[in-house]
């Protein structure tokens, strides 16, 4: 009996080791592709499987649009000339380094970048034609329509699930009649509706992490945002409810620009249509290349880019 | 294997096993007795030689044993480990005897009739079976009620002004409030009893001693708000903030449900600094012997007025009057900080 579960440990164990570390596996594997062009799980193959599934992403139609984007921390350069395109129905990926400014490029994206108080900015951020950092901007319709998920799942611990999802619609004052079909069809968008149906008045601290993660997501949905940004939402998530984050952005990317700074980018190359690679020599972060997914991975025009994406350095 | 399971008892394999306490027991033993001896053969006489002895016989004996056991890093450990254990007595040794004494005098003679009647018919030093602390009970209830009333939200909007608004002025406001929680008790009753009493000419009443108590509560609610609003992970306030919600809203909806049984604590800890007070009230309420039930004029009674009066009266009736006051605020205030503590925690903060 023992014996048996013996020799059968070691298969398993190994297989899970595959889903945990799947992306230092994949680092291996596409350095080996050069000699070994039949390596099935690079990243270049994930990057053009996904878009010969998505078909050509809608270029063209630009929701949101960076323009010279600048950004200090006090006295201290951080990002430097980002000029970004978000297409309409497109998911845009940020890689890069820890430390290379993604993070502040895409709160500055919603105007969260102003609440640390040494902040500063130059630059534009085009949303439908205008400027959201124009002087008379009301900020909060801003954020309303570019929502935003953040690395930590951080639901609202004194509101129940149902309070959760709907809370957007309650903080930002807008009264709704169909409340309840609201909140079937966020939950059921964000994944999350099979497993919390019956037990929508629990707290939402009840749920396990990528429960909340995806409660986090539903609740951003609510309010009905035509562009969601999203912080590393995977970090903190196991691979399981990853994938299940995952897939709950290709299903939301069909409605809805979608940008996600990432440090996986097995992530990127699977749910991206673009992918932006932030770079900081110990100076500002810069936009070294932004492109389609496939050709980020399979063919970059930068030797930087290369080496990122090939896993020789960062 | 799983029969192996089975068979399996749950253990305790850290837990000390009876050779090993032995050199501690005796190690107690020779402690007492040490001390039992060198106060026998020594000047040192009465309660307190004999604690000091033993405290340092208790010092000397662990340190010695783990010394000689061991190493001199547990010699240490083993010394800090009985100073704290020193200390840790030091605080329950007084509370627990003042509780003690607090029931052993106040809990006799306990009647229903004292929650009705007051002391406007019946003198002091008469039978404790006449009488009563109705005006005691009504006058603390006015005074705590309006100052909890006016100081809860000044105390919340304070921490909420240096927490969450972050304003200019957030580094002063907060120095103040330390200081004023540095602040004599009489003289928060000084400042009413010439501001609102001398210079605005209003006279004894209760609101006067609720303006006193307020002016001591404050810095208690707000220092307590402001530690546990400090506590709630600056996530939530972005997360509300990213789902278009103004400040407001967000510290409505968001920051002040999640952090609400703290800051019941918060107003908890408030009545407690201020339920007790004697000094402001003396010079505010004027004191009274029979039930007032105007808040706004007229002398008032509370129950530490209540128990000052009868203690300076002095006589055995009298004194345990004050032990009685003494204990029915007591038990009132326990009650009611239990009834807060549940109905805070019913809803929210369940994680």
């Amino acid at each position: 009996m023992s014996n048996q579960e013996d020799s059968q440990n070691p298969n398993n164990r190994k297989a899970d080791m595959s889903q945990v570390t799947g992306k230092q596996e994949s680092g291996t594997t596409s350095r080996t592709q050069a000699a070994n062009p039949v390596a099935t799980h690079s990243l270049s193959d994930v990057a053009n499987a996904r878009s010969a599934k998505q078909g050509q992403p809608i270029v063209g139609a630009t929701g949101l649009e960076a323009r010279n984007i600048h950004a200090w921390f006090g006295s201290k350069h951080v990002l430097e000339d980002i000029s970004m395109d978000f297409f309409s129905g497109t998911v845009t990926a940020l890689i890069g380094p820890s430390g290379c400014g993604k993070s502040t490029f895409i709160r500055i994206l919603n105007r969260m970048h102003e609440f640390i108080p040494t902040a500063a900015l130059a630059g534009q951020v085009i949303l439908d034609g205008k400027d959201v950092y124009e002087p008379g901007v009301d900020v909060t319709k801003i954020r309303l329509r570019v929502g935003m998920v953040f690395q930590k799942p951080n639901p609202f611990p004194s509101m129940t699930i149902k309070e959760n999802v709907l809370s957007g619609l309650r903080l930002a004052q807008i009264k709704i009649s169909n409340a309840d079909e609201l909140l079937e069809s966020c939950l059921k968008r964000a994944g999350l509706w099979n497993e919390v149906k019956d037990r929508l008045d629990e707290y939402g601290g009840a749920l396990s992490g990528g429960q909340q993660q995806r409660l986090c997501i539903a609740r951003s949905l609510a309010v009905n945002p035509q562009v969601l940004l999203m912080d590393e939402p995977c970090s903190a998530l196991d691979p399981g409810s990853t994938l299940r984050i995952e897939e709950t952005i290709r299903e939301l990317s069909s409605s809805m620009s979608i940008v996600i700074v990432t440090h996986n980018m097995q992530q990127a190359a699977r749910v991206s249509d673009f992918t932006g690679f932030f770079l900081s020599d110990g100076g500002p972060g810069r936009l070294i290349e932004c492109s389609t997914t496939s050709e980020i991975f399979t063919n970059p025009k930068e030797k930087q880019t290369e080496d990122y994406v090939s896993g020789r350095f960062g | 294997m799983s029969q192996t399971v089975l068979m399996m008892k749950p253990q305790r394999p850290w837990k000390l096993t009876p050779k090993q306490i032995l050199p501690d027991a005796i190690g107690a033993l020779f402690t007492v007795a040490t001390t039992l001896l060198l106060v026998a053969i020594t000047p040192l006489k009465g309660k307190l030689g004999f604690a000091l002895v033993l405290i340092a016989m208790a010092i000397t004996t662990v340190t010695a044993i783990s010394w000689i056991r061991r190493d001199r890093k547990a010699a240490m450990n083993s010394t800090t480990t009985v100073l704290v254990y020193i200390a840790a007595s030091f605080v329950i040794i007084p509370l627990a005897s003042v509780l003690y004494e607090i029931v052993r005098l106040g809990a006799n003679a306990l009647s229903f009739g004292m929650f009705t009647a007051d002391m406007s018919l019946t003198a002091s030093d008469s039978p404790l079976n006449e009488g009563g602390l109705l005006h005691a009970l009504i006058g603390t209830a006015y005074v705590v009620i309006f100052a909890t009333i006016l100081s809860t939200p000044i105390g919340v909007l304070t921490a909420l002004y240096i927490v969450e608004v972050k304003g200019r002025f957030a580094g002063v406001v907060r120095f103040f409030v330390q200081a004023m929680s540095g602040v004599p008790s009489i003289v928060a009753g000084l400042f009413i009893f010439a501001v609102w009493m001398v210079q605005l000419g209003n006279a004894y009443s209760a609101v006067a001693g609720a303006f006193a108590l307020t002016v001591l509560m404050i810095p208690t609610v707000a220092r307590t708000s402001e530690e546990v609003l400090k506590l709630i992970p600056g996530d939530l306030r972005e997360a509300g903030l990213a789902l278009g919600a103004t400040q407001w809203r967000t510290v409505a909806m968001v920051i002040i449900p999640a952090a609400k049984s703290g800051l019941i604590t918060a107003v908890i800890l408030g009545i407690a600094r201020v339920v007790g007070e004697t000094a402001p009230l003396l010079l505010t309420i004027g004191g009274a012997d029979a039930v007032n039930l105007n808040p706004l004029e007229g002398n008032m009674s509370a129950f530490p007025y209540h128990v000052w009066k009868n203690l300076l009266i002095g006589s055995e009736n009298a004194i345990s009057r004050a032990w009685q006051g003494v204990f029915v605020l007591m038990v009132i205030v326990l009650i009611f900080f239990a009834l807060a503590r549940y109905f805070g925690a019913v809803k929210g903060n369940k994680k």
